[in-house]
C-alpha cells in the first residue's frame, strides 16, 4: 500500500504481522483494567471490536496519519458506536477511553522487541504510536460526551413536552397553559407540539394562557407572535390569555404590535369569547343549589 | 405536459396538490383554474395542500394569485391542511397570505365555501353582532 | 470545522429548481435536522435556486455537509454568472409587491438560516452562501 510523503514509521508493518500476538496482549490488559465491570462486556465481542480495530487502524496509518480525514472514517465509526453503546451501558469516559489507551502498554512491548538493536527507532516509534493513541483516546471521550448530551437533551425535550401538555378544553378549543420561565428553545417545542395538536384534533381556536410565566422577553414574545401567525395561516385561531399588567407593560416598552392578536386577562374570559366564536352558548339548565 | 387535476363538485371546484410542482406546472394550475372557474360558473375553490411539505414564496403567490382572481370572477377560495412545519416557515419568510382563506380540514373549508355559496345557510361563527340570544 | 461531504449540482431550468429541493430535503434528513429545520432550508434553497435561474441566468449550487465541534451544519452555495444584483441592501429588504424581482426571496432565505452570505456585482455574477445548523 502506498505510503504518503514523509510518513516512514514502521507501525502499520509491525501491526500487520504481529496481529495475533498483539491482539492477545491487548485483550488481557484491557480486561485486567475493567475487571469491574466484566459482566457488562461479551469476551466474544470485546476481541471481535479489537481484531476490527487493530485492522482498520493498520490500514489507515498506512495512508495518513490525520485521524480527522477521510481515511480514518472507518475507524473512527468503529470508535464512535464503541463509545456510544458503553455511554449507554454506563461506563465512564474514562473506562470507556481504556479500550484505546490499554493498546500503548502492548504496543511499547512490541516496538522494543522488534526494533530493539536501534534505540532511535524505538524511540521515534514509541512517540508515533503514543500520539496516535492519544488521539484516538481522545476522540472516544468526544463522543462519549456527545452521547452523554445527546441523552441529556431528549430527556430535557421529553420533560418539556410533559410539562406543557396542551388540553382540549371543549370540542373545537384547545387550551395551552404556559407554566414557568420561558426559554427561547422551550417555547418553540411547545408552539411546535400545540400546531400538531391543532392539526391533529381540527380546533378552530387554541387559547394559549401566560398566566403563569413571571417575565416574557422579546424572543419570547416574537415566537408567541409567530406562532399565532402560523395558526391563523393553518386556518386556526389564537387567543393569547393571563397577561399581566407587567407582561403588557414589558410589551409596550418593546413596541410589540399585538393589534392583530386577540388578548384577554383571565382565561375565563378567553374561553368566553371563543365558545361565542365557535357558535356556543353555555345555558343555564336548573337553579343553583344552595 | 402535466398539468394538475381539477375536480367538479357540484358548485366547487378542488384541486388536490400532491406534486413537488416547478414553477410551470403553478402557472398552468393558475391558468386552468381561472379558465375553469367561468367556463363551470363555479361560486367556490378548494386547494388541498396537505401534501406539500414545502410552499414558497413564489407558491405562496400563486395561492394569493388564485384567491384574488376567483374573487374577481365571484368565486371564493378556500385552502386546506397546511402542515405546520410549512405555516412556520411562510411566517418566517414573511408571508402573509392575505387574502387567502384557510381551514384546517375539508368539513370547515366546506362550511366556509356553503356559506359563500349560499348552500347551507351561515355557518356557525359567522355572526359576530356581539349579542348573545335570549 | 470540516466539510464532511460536498456535492454539486446544476442550477439551469425550472426543473432543477425541484430537483436542488428534493436533494437538500435528503441531506437535511441524514444530517437528522428536525422537520421544521428541514422545510426551512429546504424552502431557503428554493428560492435561492429560482433566483440562479430566472435572475442569474442558470448556475450551479454547491452543497455540502459541516462538522463544527459537536454540531452539524448543512451548507448550500449558490453562483451563477448572471448580470449581479446592483443593490444588494435594496433586494434584501422585502419587496412585498410581486413582480418586483427578487420580491421576498433573498431576504428570506436569510431569515429562514443560520447564516447568510452574499456577493455580487454588476457584470460579475451573484454568488450566495447560507448554511443551517442543526
Amino acid at each position: 500500500m502506498p505510503m504518503s510523503p514523509g510518513r516512514s514509521s514502521r507501525i502499520p508493518q509491525l501491526l500487520d504481522r504481529h496481529e495475533k500476538d498483539l491482539l492477545t496482549a491487548w485483550m488481557e490488559r484491557q480486561l485486567q483494567s475493567v475487571a469491574a465491570r466484566r459482566d457488562l462486556l461479551d469476551d466474544k465481542e470485546l476481541r471481535e471490536q479489537s481484531r476490527q480495530f487493530l485492522r482498520l487502524v493498520r490500514e489507515a496509518a498506512t495512508t495518513s496519519d490525520d485521524i480527522h480525514g477521510a481515511e480514518w472514517a472507518a475507524v473512527r465509526d468503529l470508535l464512535g458506536s464503541i463509545s456510544v453503546s458503553r455511554a449507554r451501558q454506563g461506563f465512564t469516559p474514562s473506562e470507556t477511553a481504556t479500550f484505546v489507551f490499554s493498546l500503548k502498554e502492548p504496543v511499547f512491548a512490541l516496538l522494543r522487541q522488534q526494533l530493539g538493536s536501534d534505540a532511535g527507532a524505538v524511540a521515534e516509534e514509541t512517540w508515533n504510536a503514543t500520539v496516535l493513541l492519544d488521539r484516538l483516546g481522545l476522540y472516544t471521550t468526544e463522543i462519549y460526551q456527545r452521547g452523554r448530551e445527546e441523552v441529556i437533551s431528549r430527556q430535557q425535550q421529553d420533560m418539556m413536552e410533559l410539562s406543557t401538555p396542551v388540553v382540549q378544553l371543549w370540542e373545537g378549543i384547545l387550551g395551552l397553559p404556559l407554566i414557568g420561565t420561558l426559554d427561547s428553545a422551550r417555547t418553540q417545542v411547545v408552539m411546535e407540539n400545540l400546531l400538531q395538536r391543532i392539526v391533529d384534533t381540527g380546533a378552530r381556536i387554541a387559547i394559549i394562557d401566560i398566566t403563569g410565566v413571571p417575565t416574557v422577553d422579546t424572543l419570547v414574545a416574537q415566537h408567541l407572535l409567530k406562532t399565532v401567525a402560523a395558526a391563523r395561516l393553518m386556518g386556526a385561531d389564537c387567543i393569547i390569555s393571563g397577561i399581566r399588567p407587567q407582561i403588557a407593560q414589558t410589551v409596550v416598552h418593546l413596541g410589540l404590535d399585538l393589534t392583530t392578536v386577540i388578548t384577554k386577562s383571565t382565561l375565563a374570559d378567553a374561553f368566553a369569547v371563543a365558545l361565542q366564536r365557535v357558535g356556543l352558548a353555555v345555558v343555564r339548565s336548573a337553579p343553583t343549589r344552595t | 405536459m402535466d398539468r394538475i387535476p381539477i375536480l367538479k363538485m357540484g358548485p366547487v371546484l378542488l384541486v388536490s396538490i400532491q406534486v413537488d410542482m416547478h414553477d410551470q406546472l403553478a402557472l398552468t394550475l393558475q391558468d386552468d383554474l381561472t379558465d375553469r372557474i367561468v367556463t363551470t360558473r363555479a361560486r367556490g375553490v378548494l386547494i388541498d395542500i396537505s401534501s406539500l411539505e414545502v410552499v414558497d414564496s413564489f407558491i405562496g403567490r400563486m395561492l394569493g394569485n388564485i384567491a384574488a382572481m376567483s374573487k374577481v370572477l365571484d368565486a371564493e377560495t378556500v385552502v386546506v391542511g397546511m402542515r405546520p412545519a410549512v405555516a412556520i416557515t411562510l411566517v418566517e419568510l414573511g408571508m402573509s397570505l392575505t387574502g387567502v382563506r384557510t381551514a384546517l380540514n375539508v368539513e370547515r373549508a366546506m362550511e366556509i365555501l356553503g356559506a359563500a355559496t349560499g348552500n347551507g345557510g351561515t355557518p356557525p361563527g359567522e355572526v359576530t353582532d356581539g349579542r348573545h340570544p335570549d | 470545522m470540516a466539510v464532511t461531504r460536498t456535492e454539486k449540482l446544476p442550477v439551469q431550468a425550472t426543473e432543477d429548481v425541484v430537483r436542488v429541493r428534493q436533494a437538500v430535503r435528503a441531506w437535511a434528513v441524514e444530517l437528522g435536522f428536525s422537520l421544521v429545520d428541514q422545510t426551512k432550508i429546504v424552502t431557503a434553497a428554493s428560492e435561492l435556486a429560482r433566483n440562479t435561474v430566472v435572475y442569474g441566468g442558470g448556475g450551479t449550487v454547491e452543497m455540502e455537509s459541516l462538522i463544527d465541534g459537536a454540531r452539524r451544519g448543512l451548507r448550500l452555495t449558490f453562483a451563477d454568472q448572471g448580470p449581479g444584483i446592483p443593490d444588494v441592501d435594496a433586494a434584501l429588504r422585502d419587496g412585498f409587491t410581486t413582480g418586483h424581482g427578487l420580491g421576498l426571496g433573498l431576504g428570506g432565505a436569510r431569515r429562514l438560516s443560520s447564516e447568510f452570505e452574499i456577493r455580487s456585482q454588476p457584470g460579475a455574477g451573484t454568488v450566495v452562501r447560507i448554511t443551517r445548523w442543526k
